[in-house]
């Protein structure tokens, strides 16, 4: 049996947009109007119930985070609710998909959202070389406008909801939730300590939800069909179905829309073809650069949040970048700290200075200058980058395809040591 | 001074916050798309117009890298050097592009024609290695294809 795939059937087969009557045709913002007649908790509770999680990367559950959110007439206002569109990180393609294809969709679910937490005013983060998301977006935003599906009271109710894109100016740093907040704020985009969370103080020092396109595309179809529905699209605990993704050396790279814990081999093979012809599988990050290495022994392993944790990696963006053996692993994972130490905003000194150091290390090898003493100080980057010793999420993400090289490709950096120079150069 | 265009252009922003700072990112990029990039004096005047200090401003510019403190070339290349189209050719492209433009990583041609600059992951990742050439993004690249792609770039 073919599997639903609530968030791309409506896609247009030639990769052209869904305008927004095309879009009403197949069910589009009848969701939104069911929402506007239910109280913000039912659908906290609803969304809470579904068990969605979010797609981002970290799969924090939507309705908990919804529900520190100050509701009613003494709540302060005005009230913020951010798409976070700013997708850079590496190797990962999927909210493209989503706002290229189906932008009705996406502002559904950002009313609905709205509605949940009584936001006044919505914004869009969007990187600006996304220039055709961009363009289809604001196109988006013009009909809904237009339609009176945002501005004063919204689809005829008492409802009031502004709509902005907000096109950004770059920098990894911006898609972790209280950097974007601050670029959103026209500051450098380094991240806010917290506690306070900005469900209390965010945007503008008001209550303020931030979440990823995906999650926020899911919503219209969990009001329209119920959270039962929603848990059985998963194959596992965590529901709902899941963009996967896949580059690198495979037959054929592409995204798909599966049910929420297809393994990693299924991916692997079933859809993206398997590798090409004369190279060979090494590994995988599972969703995206800050994500730890699996190899050949994880590939029955579910991919979704909870089972992936289990052998010690995590599904992040769920777009997998696979290694092959034709590619050096110490390279690869030099091209990742390079990025991460570019992108490190200077806040705090594990972050711009220890992943700096890593590059330089990693680099060494490359120029076959490394050492087995260099590998224990790797390893002790990685500890010194671990959580709880930086501000963000920034620096233990970035030594998580280093901490796992670290483990699976030891042979390959002794390789370089002992060779005196890089064996795949 | 700000020419009327770029005062409307920022005035329309203005709304989408509650306060004026906030929109400087979108000011700097509107004067930008009418200058090419920012120098010390479009800062001054952006600054001026929002009713920030000049320095405020700036520390804002030199945190973003869409944001051109130095003069680019009439197209700017950005080049994705990320993970993924490093595993599918980036070395070679890049090789190739500084060979024919006769410039680096960061740097312009004499013409002015082309300023070729490094850009993290542009999510097109199963069509690597690619590029962002001013608004058009160009995908599955060979070394091979970089002659035909600058051509059409006058």
């Amino acid at each position: 049996m073919a599997s639903e795939r609530p968030l791309t059937k409506d896609m247009k087969a030639d990769g052209e947009v869904l305008l927004l009557r095309e879009y009403e045709r197949v069910g589009g913002y009848r969701a939104i109007r069911e929402a506007l007649g239910m109280e913000p908790k039912e659908i906290t509770d609803l969304v809470a119930k579904s068990g969605l999680r979010g797609r981002g990367g970290a799969g924090f559950p939507t309705g908990s985070k919804w529900s520190f959110v100050p509701l009613g007439k003494d709540a302060p206002h005005p009230k913020y609710l951010v798409a976070n569109a700013d997708e850079m990180e590496p190797g990962t393609f999927k909210d493209r998909w989503l706002m290229e294809g189906n932008p009705h969709q996406l502002l559904e679910g950002m009313m609905i959202a709205s509605r949940a937490i009584e936001a006044d005013v919505a914004y869009i983060f969007l990187r600006s070389e996304y220039v055709l998301s961009a363009q289809r977006m604001q196109h988006a935003i013009a009909e809904a406008y237009a339609a009176g599906y945002l501005g004063k009271k919204i689809f005829g109710s008492e409802v009031s909801l502004e709509l902005f894109l907000h096109l950004s100016a770059g920098r990894y740093m911006c898609g972790e939730e209280t950097g974007l907040l601050n670029a959103l704020e026209g500051k450098r985009a380094n991240p806010r300590t917290k506690p306070p969370y900005p469900q209390i103080s965010g945007l503008f020092g008001k209550p303020t939800i931030v979440q990823n396109v995906e999650t926020l595309s899911n919503l219209p179809h969990i009001v329209n069909h119920g959270f039962e529905w929603f848990k059985k699209l998963s194959r596992t605990a965590d529901a709902g179905t899941k963009l996967y993704g896949a580059s690198g050396k495979v037959k054929r790279p592409g995204l798909w829309e599966l049910p929420m814990g297809t393994t990693v081999g299924e991916l692997l093979e079933d859809h993206a073809g398997g590798m090409r012809d004369g190279v060979k599988f090494r590994g995988l990050l599972p969703g995206g650069a800050s994500t730890d290495f699996l190899t050949e022994q994880h590939l029955d392993v579910k991919m979704d949040f909870t089972e992936v944790q289990k052998v010690g990696s995590r599904m992040g963006t769920g777009t997998m970048i696979i290694l092959d053996d034709q590619t050096c692993p110490v390279g690869m994972v030099w091209n990742l700290e390079d990025f991460f130490a570019q992108e490190s905003c200077g806040w705090c000194t594990p972050c711009w200075s220890g992943l700096r150091w890593a590059e330089r290390i990693l680099f060494a090898f490359e120029q076959g200058l490394g050492s087995e003493a260099d590998l224990e100080k790797l390893a002790w980057i990685t500890k010194l980058c671990a959580p709880g010793n930086t501000f963000c999420a920034l620096a233990p993400g970035a030594v998580e395809p280093l901490q796992s090289a670290l483990k699976y490709f030891r042979d390959d950096f002794l390789r370089h040591v002992h060779e005196k120079r890089c064996p795949w150069r | 001074m700000l020419s009327a265009e770029e005062r409307r252009e920022i005035e329309a922003e203005l709304p989408h916050y509650p306060d004026k700072q906030a929109a400087c990112i979108d000011a700097m990029k509107i004067v930008q798309r009418y200058r090419g990039w920012l120098s010390d004096e479009s800062i001054r005047e952006i600054a001026e117009f929002l009713g920030m200090s000049p320095d405020d401003l700036d520390s804002v510019a030199t945190f973003y890298n869409l944001i051109y403190r130095k003069p680019v070339g009439r197209h700017v290349i950005l080049l994705c050097n990320s993970v993924s189209c490093w595993i599918m050719g980036y070395d070679r492209l890049r090789e190739r592009l500084c060979q024919r433009l006769g410039i680096q990583l960061g740097e312009t041609t004499a013409d002015r024609r082309f300023t070729l600059l490094p850009i993290v992951c542009l999510g097109t990742c199963d069509h690597a290695p690619a590029l962002l050439l001013d608004n058009d993004l160009h995908r599955d690249l060979s070394p091979n294809s970089v002659e035909q792609i600058l051509e059409s770039y006058r």
